[in-house]
């Protein structure tokens, strides 16, 4: 491996800790910084040098295998380990990338969304959600998932809260959030408390472990599992948990919503993979229960609910929230097949979706930041006063519907081979109604966006007004990025493939 | 470099007739367009001469798919086919010199050149290919024929391109039967796939009730339209019998019936050129008759008289052609008494009815006996053939009542209808001058049908004898009687007059039935459609109406929820994982 030669020992080495460590630290000190300018350069910094380290910690991964760290020298289980495996480290990737992305975008968009002297403590809340997500998705203990949860969470309430220099209702949805989250957040503990009184242990692995011996367990790890899955479930917005979550998206700042659309949910998610897969087992019976029953069943349902909800709403950021909750559905309906093809699916939709809803609602946020639209009435001939800000959402709506050649119609073809495979026809069914639905609210948008013509005002054709440069190279990013992995330029297809098989093969083998 | 001897001889012509589409028009480029029309299948025929080595050649394989197509066979069948068709192109071409007319020379040499690829393809899906081009080539000669022409070209042109789909559907069917082989060679009727290519050659060569197509489009057409049209098609599907159904039985009765039945129609008809597409599909009764029998002297009958007919019907229509260009009409009741006008013309067409009639001396009298005798020698091991065999002999007396002497009959003699017009121009008299000498010339006794019989696939050691004594004379008492009938007929004037006049044939179960059928029922579909479209819309509003109430931001299922009422949900989803835990297994 060339490319991973290039990375110091030292970094590769103390990497798990660093990407942790640098962030929390760094928050704290931007909290001080007296200019928005330097504390928008920490932030590039910081995410930037987490990317790298992700980076090369997957590069790691993929050679030399699961890579665990102690905190402290303390050895599992009494100390705290952090485990790099092929599950977790591509989502990592993931978050810092996403990190990066926003914070170019932030440049403009915090401008225009959040007041001056809130800018640098912006930034500082940014970093520590950030720090909380790539815990979640890097500590192979179970508290510490709890501790870095909170973290994240509640910085994002602060966040979310933060979007009420544009609109008001930021505030409900950031209180509404945060009793939500708080209950999510609270359940999940509640389940850690019934494990560890079950196993004795916080470390996942050896609860893994304790768990295989006791052969599934008593009643108490039932009960323990399913307060985890509801916690887990309100987190990654599991229908009809999802409540919380159209308003925190719609108005939050635009830089919050792209960073929780596209790692939030799926940081909760990957939880979900870990905790379903590994520290639980498909093979209990009370696992596969809820895995077939309860989670493909709120998938589906939630899959065309979401999608319908997304078809009738009036503000387009709402519509691209519902979609994000139908979304999830095809992630649960690929959990909840608990095959290989279908954990590989769910998987890849998870990393797909990611790319695909932040493009979406980068553009959606440069609309706003030049005419103030968010209401779909006001998108007629946004292509013509946007032609670049209105491609690259076309490009990755055509992605979220799933047309050939993009990110979406990978990830659906897989979920809907892996469903068929399992002979689940009405899966299949499920997803092409759903993805009939997806034609239509992104539809809608396109049709008034290409076919409409830009009003007037006082008489004048309003002109064309492009999003800055800083915004329109992070959403294209996205976009292009997105048709790299539909059409396979530079192996991208085949690389996030092969990522999502890999992840399924070490969720299944470890069952085995 | 291409081998010019791996190229199928009929797409000379129809790249010659590409050519003439793009001719500009005018009166120098014209006498291009005729060269072209005359010396394509002149080179055509100079092709066959060569490739052919006396024994089968196949050339030409290509492979598309996965199939490898054999796009040119001649052996002993198919040439005798490929030389007649290049001959008539040639006296076709010289009939309609005088037409200027860019359509007509293009299509006319497309669809000849279709006709002949088609006759040499080795394998189904090449014949396929050249049977629909046939049928899109010619459509162009029939619409020539005017505003009356364009329906009948349309009902033409669906009944030939289903043909053509039965074809290939049959083909289809035939080689995976036959484990993927669509060489062309005999098929039978044992599987489906056979059926259907036998329905779709019995639409082209005008099986009873399909063929209405051959009497409702052929006098439709323009005058030369018309004689180009009778040579082709239905020969060529008399060739895709005569390779693939060789000794079928059933193809004797359909035959028998096939000559019968037309007698009748013909008889009673009064445009003249639908009176010859009558006998036209008469002559094909024979041939199809021939092949069921399928004995080797039936087969060279049936060789030795599509030869002749092709010739000899086409003499027929060039004469009654040339009457129409000069006089304007075809219709029986118009005509009469033109011998003084255009005697010589008057002659080839006696020349023709004679041939048609099987005069002694002219071209018939040698190939249908062949065809009548071999049926006689196969009644000796099948009693019932000998009905056949007198169903035959009735419908060769038809031939002489409807086209041996009505024809001639109505047209120059009979009652005088006053018109004086010129004789037929020079092109047309040498054309019609070509057939009948041929008509002569390949029954003459003392070395000419002895050339025919050369052309014949079979050589026989015993080859049949036409001119004896017992053969002429009985030939000739039934040509008498059936002219003397004619004569008595038209004596106590029973004869059916020559009248205008719609004549019911099957094709009005189609063209009426069906289409009353139809039109009711689109009428009532119209109505039905109305009404669901109604409770459809109704339905679709409703519903929309529906679920906008519920998931619109106003609606029950998308106000945004206080927090109590989720906490209340995420209680009630925690009971239900519990549910699942514990309860179900």
């Amino acid at each position: 491996m060339d490319l991973l030669s290039l990375f110091p020992a030292w970094l590769l080495e103390q990497g798990p800790a660093f990407v942790i460590v640098l962030p929390l630290l760094m928050g704290a000190i931007t909290a001080i910084l007296p200019s928005r300018t330097s504390a928008w350069w920490v932030c590039l910094i910081v995410t930037l040098l987490c990317t790298v380290t992700s980076f090369g910690l997957l590069l790691q991964v993929y050679s030399e295998g699961t890579s665990v760290y102690t905190m402290g020298g303390w050895d599992p289980p009494h100390g705290i380990s952090l485990v790099l495996d092929v599950l977790s480290a591509p989502v990592l990737l993931l978050i810092a990338a996403m990190a990066v992305v926003t914070t170019v975008y932030a440049m403009p968009s915090t401008i225009a969304e959040i007041e001056p002297k809130k800018r640098a403590p912006f930034y500082a809340a940014f970093l520590l959600c950030f720090a909380g997500l790539m815990g979640m998705v890097v500590t192979g203990d179970a508290f510490n998932v709890f501790v870095f949860l909170e973290v994240s969470s509640i910085s994002t309430y602060a966040l979310v809260a933060m979007g009420a220099a544009r609109d008001r209702r930021a505030l409900a949805a950031a209180y509404n959030y945060l009793i939500l989250g708080s209950i999510g957040a609270t359940f999940f503990v509640i389940g850690l408390g019934f494990m560890f009184m079950e196993t004795g242990t916080l470390n996942m692995a050896d609860m893994s472990r304790i768990l295989a011996e006791l052969d599934g367990g008593s009643r108490v790890a039932k009960v323990g599992f399913g307060f985890i899955i509801i916690g887990l479930g309100l987190k990654l917005a599991m229908f009809p948990l999802h409540t919380w979550l159209p308003g925190a998206y719609a108005y939050a700042p635009t830089k919050v919503t792209v960073f929780l659309a596209s790692t939030a949910t799926k940081a909760a998610l990957y939880l979900l993979f870990r905790f379903t897969f590994t520290v639980f087992d498909p093979s209990y019976d009370y696992v596969i229960v809820v895995l077939t029953y309860l989670l493909t069943g709120v998938g589906v349902v939630g899959m065309v609910f979401a999608s319908l909800q997304a078809i009738f709403q009036t503000d387009a950021r709402r519509t691209l929230a519902y979609s994000s909750v139908a979304q999830v559905g095809y992630m649960l309906l690929g959990i909840g097949l608990a095959t290989a093809a279908g954990i590989a699916a769910g998987y890849l939709h998870l990393l797909n979706h990611a790319i695909i809803k932040g493009g979406l609602f980068l553009a959606m946020g440069a609309f706003w930041y030049r005419f103030g639209i968010t209401r779909l009435s006001d998108f007629n001939g946004l292509s013509k006063t946007m032609p670049w800000t209105m491609g690259a959402f076309m490009i990755s709506g055509l992605s979220l519907i799933g047309v050939p050649f993009t990110a979406g119609f990978v990830s659906k073809v897989n979920l809907t081979i892996a469903a068929a495979d399992k002979g689940w026809w009405w899966a299949v069914a499920i997803i092409v109604v759903t993805s009939v639905l997806a034609i239509i609210y992104i539809g809608r948008i396109l049709l008034a966006a290409y076919f409409g013509s830009p009003p007037e005002i006082d008489g004048e054709v309003v002109k064309r007004n492009e999003a800055p440069l800083m915004m329109l190279v992070p959403m294209w990013a996205m976009a292009l990025l997105s048709i790299a992995i539909g059409s396979n330029i530079l192996d991208l297809g085949d690389f996030f493939v092969t990522a999502s098989e890999r992840a399924a093969a070490l969720l299944v083998g470890s069952g085995a | 470099m291409i081998d010019f001897f791996q190229i199928n001889p009929g797409l000379w012509l129809i790249l010659a007739g590409l050519i003439c589409a793009l001719v500009p028009k005018g009166e120098a480029f014209a006498l291009v367009r005729k060269a072209l029309v005359i010396g394509a299948p002149i080179l055509a025929a100079v092709m066959i001469f060569q490739i052919y080595t006396s024994q089968e050649v196949l050339a030409g394989k290509i492979t598309i798919g996965g199939l490898e197509l054999t796009t040119l066979r001649i052996d002993n069948l198919s040439m005798v086919w490929g030389y007649l068709f290049c001959l008539i192109g040639v006296i076709n071409g010289i009939y309609g010199f005088h037409e200027k007319c860019r359509i007509t020379d293009s299509s006319a040499l497309i669809y000849a050149g279709a006709a002949i690829a088609g006759v040499f393809s080795g394998d189904l899906l090449t014949l396929f290919l050249f049977w629909e081009l046939t049928a899109i080539s010619s459509v162009f000669l029939i619409w020539k024929g005017g505003e009356r022409a364009y329906a009948a070209g349309i009902r033409y042109l669906a009944l030939h391109v289903l043909s053509g789909v039965l074809l290939l559907a049959g083909a289809i069917l035939f080689a995976n039967t036959n484990g993927g082989d669509y060489t062309f060679n005999n098929i039978g009727i044992d599987t489906l796939g056979g059926w259907l290519i036998l329905i779709a050659i019995g639409i082209k060569c005008g099986f009873p009730f399909l063929h209405m197509w051959m009497q409702d489009a052929y006098p439709k057409a323009s005058i030369t339209g018309t004689v180009i049209l009778s040579a082709f098609t239905t020969k060529m599907a008399i060739y895709a019998l005569a390779r693939g159904y060789v000794g079928v039985d059933i193809l004797i009765y359909i035959g028998a019936v096939m000559t019968c039945f037309p007698v009748f129609f013909a008889l009673i008809e009064n445009d003249l050129r639908r009176v010859l597409a009558f006998s036209l599909n008469n002559q094909l009764g024979f041939m199809v008759c021939g092949i069921g029998i399928g004995t080797e002297l039936a087969m060279n009958g049936v060789v030795g008289q599509v030869f002749v007919h092709v010739i000899f019907k086409s003499l027929l229509f060039m004469s009654i052609g040339a009457v129409m260009y000069r006089v304007g009409t075809a219709k029986a009741s118009e005509l009469g008494g033109l011998f003084r006008s255009m005697p010589i013309t008057a002659v080839f067409c006696l020349i023709g009815a004679g041939s048609i009639a099987a005069f002694p001396l002219l071209a018939a009298f040698v190939t249908k006996a062949m065809i009548i005798s071999a049926v006689i020698y196969e009644a000796a091991y099948n009693p019932g053939l000998y009905v056949i065999a007198g169903m035959l002999l009735f419908a060769s007396a038809g031939v002489m009542e409807h086209s041996g002497i009505k024809v001639p009959y109505f047209t120059f003699f009979s009652h005088d209808s006053g018109r004086r017009v010129k004789e037929a121009p020079l092109n047309m008299l040498v054309a019609m001058g070509l057939a009948a000498a041929l008509c002569i010339f390949l029954a003459f006794p003392w070395g000419g049908y002895q050339m025919l019989y050369a052309l014949m696939p079979y050589d026989l050691p015993k080859p049949y004898k036409p001119y004896t004594v017992d053969h002429v004379v009985f030939q000739l008492q039934l040509l008498f009687a059936a002219i003397s009938a004619f004569c008595l007929l038209k004596k106590f004037k029973l004869y059916p007059a020559e009248r205008r006049g719609e004549i019911l044939d099957f094709d009005w179960t189609y063209r009426k039935l069906c289409l009353g059928i139809t039109t009711w029922i689109g009428a009532m579909w119209t109505r039905l459609s109305a009404v669901t479209t109604r409770v459809r819309n109704k339905a679709i509003a409703g519903a929309g109406r529906r679920l906008y109430q519920m998931f619109s931001p106003a609606g029950a299922m998308s106000e945004s929820a206080p927090s109590g009422l989720a906490a209340a949900l995420t209680a009630a989803m925690l009971i239900l994982v519990l549910f699942f835990v514990y309860f179900v297994r």
